[in-house]
C-alpha cells in the first residue's frame, strides 16, 4: 500500500519535471521571447542608468548683465564652472533674450538688474531673474532650480562673511508657458504617440491580419493591383487619426488650455507628413512579419518604447549620451515633437521647422520606397 | 502583336505548360513540368505533400514568377500578361479566404466587385445563388457561424462568381467529412458542365476518381498524366491509392 503511494508521488513529480523542460524549450526557442526575457532587462537598465535620467546637464545659459560688478561677475562665474551649465552669449540688452530662445541656442537667461551690488548694500532695487523656456516645462523647472541653488548657496557665504546683507532669490519666469501648465509638456508627446500607435501599430496589424487569414492570397490572385490592396489598408487609420488630431488640438486647446500660438496650417501640414511617415513604418512592419502577434510586438517594442524613452518627451534629449542621441535622432516622432512645441507653445512659423519638415519628409520617402520594394519581393 | 493579346491555343486548350520549372535556390520545387488542359475539363493535380503542386499552381495563378519554361493561361503568357491572367481565373484557396466577421451576401458582393461584375448584376446573381445552394435563410449570417461544409460551398462559389474560364482549387476538401466532400464535387461537376474548366489540387487519390485526367507529381516532376481509368489500367491498380503508392516508392520527398 505504501508502496503504490510513494509511487504516484515520484510519478507526479516526473510529469511535473517533464512540463517544466518542455516550458524552458518553448521560451529558448522562440527569439522574441529570449529578446524580451533577456536582452530587455539589460538594456533597461543601461538605458536608465545612464541615459534616461532627468538630470540635466551641460544646458547652455546667456546672461545679461548691466552691473558688471565684482558680485555679478562671481555669481556669472559660479554658474560657469559648474558643469550642469555651459555659458554661450553675453547679451547686450533684455530685449535679445527672446532671440536666443526662439534660434533655440539658451535654455536659460539670467538678467541681473543694474548697479547689483551697490544696490543691495544699500538696500536698494536689486534682482536676478531666471528665463527659462517654458515649452519644455520639465526642463525649465529642473534647471531654474539647479540656477537657483548655486547662486543661492553662494549668496549665503557671501553673507557669512558680512559681503552682503541678505540674500536675493531669484524670479523664474517662463516664457511661452508664465504658468507652469503641464499640458505643455505632454501633449506634443502624446499627439506623437497615438498618430504613432493608429497609422504604425494599427496598419500592420491590418495586413498581417490578412495574411494570416489567407485572404490576402486571394486577393493578390485577383485583377486588384496589390499597391491598391496595402492603400485600402491605410486609408482608414489615416482618416482616424486626421479626427483624432482634431480630437487632441481641440481639447488642449480648450480645455487644458495649451495655446496654438502658431500657424495652425503648417501645424497640420506636419502632422500630415509625421501621419505618412507613421502608415509607411506601419507597411514596412508587415512586409518582414506573418502574424498579428508578431506585428504588434514590433511595433509597441521597436516603436512605441523608443518613443517614450528617447524622443524627447518624458526625458530630456540633450541630456542623453551621444549615442543615445543619435539613435533618437531616427526616431520620427523626436523631430515631429520638436516641431509641435515650436509650432503651438513657441508660437513660431514655418522657418523654424524646416529642418524638422524635411527630415520628416526625406524619412516618410526612403521608408516608403523601401516597403514597396520589399512587399514587390515578397510577391515572387 | 501587342501586349494585350491572348496567343491562340490549338482546339480548345485552355491551358498549356512546357517545361514549367522553379527553382528556390539549389531547390528544384517543380521540376519541367508540360502539360495541355482543354476547355470543360476537370484536371486533378495529384502528389503528397511537398511535391510541388501548390508551387505549381501559383505560377498558373500568377502569384509567383518560374524560373524557367513558359506556360499560358486562358491564352495569356504566365510571366508576362498576368494581369489579363487574374481577371479570367478564379481561385479557391485551402483555407476558404472569407471573410468571416462579414455576412454572407457582403462576401459575394466584395469579391464580385473586385472581379468587376457589373453592379447592378450582383444583388440578383447573388439571391439567385444562395436559392440555388439552398442558403437563401443564411443570407444576412456571419460567415464565421456557418458549418465548415458550407464555408466551403460558399468559397467555390464566389471563385466562380463572376464567370471565369478556369478555376484554381488548392486542396479545396480539407478537413471535412465524405458525405460534404461529395456533395462539394456536385458543385465542381455543375461547373463543368458550363463550360468553367476545374483545376484541382488534393492529396486525397480517392478524389481523382472523380477528374476527367489527372497528374501525379512526384519530387517536383509529372509521373503521370491520363484519366483515372487508363493510369489504373496501366499500373494494374486497383483504385488511385494503388497506383500513387506504385509511383510514389521512389520519391525522396514525402511529406
Amino acid at each position: 500500500m505504501e508502496n503504490q503511494k510513494l509511487l504516484k508521488a515520484r510519478d507526479n513529480w516526473r510529469f511535473f519535471m517533464a512540463f517544466v523542460r518542455k516550458e524552458f524549450h518553448h521560451i529558448f526557442r522562440d527569439r522574441t521571447s529570449i529578446l524580451i526575457l533577456l536582452i530587455m532587462p539589460i538594456l533597461m537598465l543601461v538605458l536608465f542608468g545612464y541615459a534616461l535620467n532627468t538630470e540635466v546637464k551641460n544646458s547652455k545659459i546667456a546672461v545679461y548683465d548691466p552691473s558688471r560688478d565684482e558680485v555679478t561677475r562671481a555669481m556669472v562665474e559660479k554658474l560657469q564652472i559648474n558643469n550642469y551649465f555651459m555659458l554661450k552669449k553675453v547679451l547686450n540688452n533684455a530685449s535679445e533674450a527672446e532671440k536666443a530662445f526662439q534660434s533655440g541656442d539658451v535654455s536659460m537667461v539670467i538678467i541681473f538688474s543694474d548697479n547689483f551690488y551697490e544696490n543691495l548694500l544699500h538696500g536698494g532695487y536689486a534682482q536676478i531673474q531666471l528665463l527659462a523656456d517654458g515649452s519644455d516645462p520639465n526642463t525649465a523647472s529642473i534647471i531654474t532650480t539647479y540656477a537657483t541653488t548655486i547662486l543661492s548657496g553662494y549668496q549665503l557665504e557671501l553673507m557669512k562673511t558680512g559681503k552682503i546683507p541678505y540674500l536675493i532669490t531669484p524670479e523664474v519666469k517662463l516664457l511661452y508657458n508664465p504658468s507652469m501648465v503641464a499640458a505643455y509638456n505632454f501633449v506634443p508627446g502624446v499627439m506623437g504617440m497615438i498618430l504613432l500607435l493608429i497609422c504604425a501599430m494599427m496598419t500592420s496589424v491590418s495586413i498581417t491580419r490578412e495574411k494570416e487569414r489567407g485572404t490576402m492570397e486571394v486577393l493578390l490572385v485577383s485583377p486588384m493591383k496589390p499597391l491598391y490592396v496595402i492603400l485600402s489598408k491605410a486609408v482608414p487609420y489615416f482618416f482616424l487619426s486626421l479626427v483624432n488630431l482634431a480630437t487632441i488640438l481641440i481639447i488642449s486647446y480648450f480645455i487644458m488650455q495649451v495655446p496654438i500660438a502658431g500657424s495652425l496650417f503648417w501645424l497640420i501640414v506636419i502632422s500630415l507628413v509625421y501621419i505618412f511617415v507613421c502608415l509607411s513604418l506601419g507597411l514596412l512592419i508587415s512586409t518582414v512579419v506573418n502574424t498579428q502577434m508578431a506585428a504588434m510586438i514590433i511595433a509597441a517594442m521597436g516603436l512605441m518604447m523608443p518613443v517614450m524613452l528617447m524622443s524627447g518627451m518624458m526625458f530630456p534629449i540633450e541630456n542623453m549620451p551621444v549615442y543615445v542621441r543619435w539613435i533618437s535622432e531616427i526616431i520620427p516622432a523626436r523631430w515631429y515633437i520638436e516641431a509641435i512645441r515650436k509650432l503651438m507653445i513657441k508660437g513660431l512659423g514655418f522657418s523654424s521647422i524646416i529642418q524638422e519638415l524635411s527630415v520628416l519628409m526625406g524619412m516618410g520617402i526612403v521608408l516608403i520606397v523601401i516597403s514597396l520594394r520589399k512587399f514587390k519581393i515578397r510577391l515572387e | 502583336m501587342s501586349k494585350r493579346d491572348p496567343i491562340i491555343m490549338p482546339d480548345n486548350t485552355v491551358i498549356l505548360a512546357k517545361d514549367l520549372t522553379k527553382m528556390y535556390g539549389e531547390f528544384t520545387a517543380v521540376d519541367h513540368i508540360s502539360f495541355e488542359i482543354k476547355k470543360g475539363e476537370i484536371f486533378g493535380f495529384l502528389g503528397a505533400n511537398g511535391a510541388g503542386k501548390t508551387t505549381a499552381m501559383r505560377m498558373l495563378c500568377s502569384l509567383s514568377k518560374s524560373t524557367s519554361g513558359q506556360a499560358w493561361v486562358a491564352g495569356y503568357d504566365i510571366n508576362r500578361q498576368s494581369e489579363y491572367i487574374k481577371r479570367r481565373i478564379g481561385y479557391m484557396s485551402q483555407k476558404f479566404a472569407l471573410y468571416e466577421d462579414l455576412e454572407v451576401w457582403e462576401n459575394i458582393r466584395m469579391y464580385a466587385g473586385i472581379y468587376g461584375v457589373p453592379d447592378r448584376e450582383i444583388a440578383p446573381r447573388t439571391d439567385e445563388l444562395l436559392h440555388r445552394l439552398g442558403f437563401e435563410s443564411e443570407k444576412k449570417t456571419l460567415v464565421k457561424s456557418l458549418p465548415l461544409g458550407w464555408k466551403q460551398k460558399l468559397s467555390f462559389s464566389v471563385a466562380i462568381f463572376h464567370d471565369p474560364s478556369i478555376v484554381f482549387l488548392d486542396e479545396p476538401t480539407g478537413g471535412v467529412d465524405p458525405a460534404t466532400r461529395r456533395q462539394f464535387w456536385e458543385l465542381i461537376y455543375q461547373a463543368a458542365d458550363r463550360g468553367i474548366t476545374v483545376f484541382v489540387t488534393t492529396h486525397y487519390m480517392d478524389e481523382a476518381e472523380y477528374c476527367d485526367r489527372v497528374s501525379i507529381m512526384v519530387d517536383g516532376r509529372i509521373d503521370a498524366l491520363d484519366s483515372p481509368g487508363n493510369l489504373k489500367k496501366a499500373f494494374s491498380a486497383k483504385n488511385m491509392d494503388e497506383v500513387f503508392h506504385q509511383l510514389a516508392r521512389g520519391a525522396s520527398r514525402k511529406a
